[in-house]
């Protein structure tokens, strides 16, 4: 079995990234989690008070669900999930086999930037995690 | 596989409450939630029918204070029991550091308890675990309804039936009533964060 460890100075590149990349586009909160619902690390504005740690714990039964969905229909997965509202929305991305990035913004950004942002995001967090 | 976060020294840890429908995992979880209510941050998340049957899985999470600096996180699951569900079953399963099993002492509930340790141990194989290696600790719930005149399983039966192999820790409980919850509880994490630390040293 494969304990998930990450260095201090990878969570902290991570950290930084969502801020840089995400926080700072007027993201309301960003959650790196594992498919067995743990927080690898949790972002926000500071003024936003999410349970992460429940959320985390729905997150990844919520797209494990989807993912065994998409194999009943044939496909390899779906991965990628939006669940719009009135006031806030909700995007997950997966980044590999055992991340999942959820991103919760309001009605300020668009999905289409949101998309862009994460590829991006997704892209450099993959290269800090294989140097694990 | 338990999360270690260095930077801010957490460790999160997964232990799920397994068992036959209707054998009072979500009643364990309920009664934690009740007597421990100030360790605890969060509201207890159920995911449940109208019928207030588990439909996915409740989860409770629960600070543990610390060992050797690092914050030990626990996170409780349980698993719905009904049969149909254990595709469900199998997902809350991934990644899970430590498993109460509940059986239903109820003389009735016998062969669903065997079938649904069985099942159990299908399950973990599907994510390369071994029921003979992840910290296990079994509970023999509902003992109290031998007072009510309700035809039970002696504790003899039930190790005979399901520990005669596995050999693991066991309770005799009342979830309802909350006799031995906390001592399942408490065996059920300390195994577990004796096995995290045995494989990371």
């Amino acid at each position: 079995m494969n304990y998930g460890i990450v260095s201090q100075e990878q969570l902290e590149q991570i950290d930084l990234l969502l801020s840089e990349k995400l926080i700072k586009l007027g993201v309301d909160c960003v959650i790196i989690i594992d498919m067995a619902g743990n927080i690898i690390t949790a972002k926000d504005n500071g003024e936003s008070k999410y349970d992460v740690y429940s959320f985390a714990a729905l997150a990844a039964g919520n797209f494990a669900t989807v993912d065994a969905m998409a194999k009943l229909v044939g496909e390899q997965e779906f991965s990628l999930l939006f669940h719009k509202g009135q006031e806030s929305n909700i995007h997950f991305s997966k980044i590999d086999d055992e991340l999942l990035l959820i991103s919760m913004f309001g009605r300020d950004i668009s999905l289409g930037f949101l998309r862009l942002n994460v590829v991006d995001v997704i892209e450099k967090i993959r290269k800090i995690w294989e140097k694990r | 596989m338990s999360f270690i976060n260095l930077k801010d020294k957490i460790v999160q840890v997964k232990i799920v409450y397994y068992g036959p429908g209707r054998c009072g995992k979500t009643t364990n979880l309920e009664y934690i939630n009740r007597t421990y209510r100030k360790q605890i941050v969060s509201e207890m998340v159920s995911l449940k029918t109208h019928g207030d049957r588990t439909l996915f899985f409740d989860f409770l999470p629960f600070d543990m204070g610390q060992i050797k600096g690092y914050d030990v996180k626990i996170q409780l699951y349980t698993v719905p029991g009904q049969v149909k569900y254990n595709a469900t079953r199998k997902l809350v399963l991934r990644g899970v550091d430590g498993i109460v099993f509940v059986a239903d002492a109820m003389e009735k509930q016998r062969e669903k308890n065997i079938r649904s340790l069985n099942q159990l141990h299908e399950n973990l194989q599907s994510y390369k675990e071994s029921i003979f290696r992840i910290p296990l600790v079994m509970q023999y719930n509902k003992v109290d309804l031998k007072e009510h005149g309700i035809p039970i399983l002696p504790t003899e039966v039930l190790e005979k039936d399901l520990n005669s192999k596995l050999k693991v820790p066991y309770f005799e409980a009342s979830a309802i009533t909350g006799y031995n919850v906390a001592a399942t509880l408490k065996k059920i994490i300390s195994s577990s964060v004796i096995s995290i630390q045995k494989k990371l040293l």
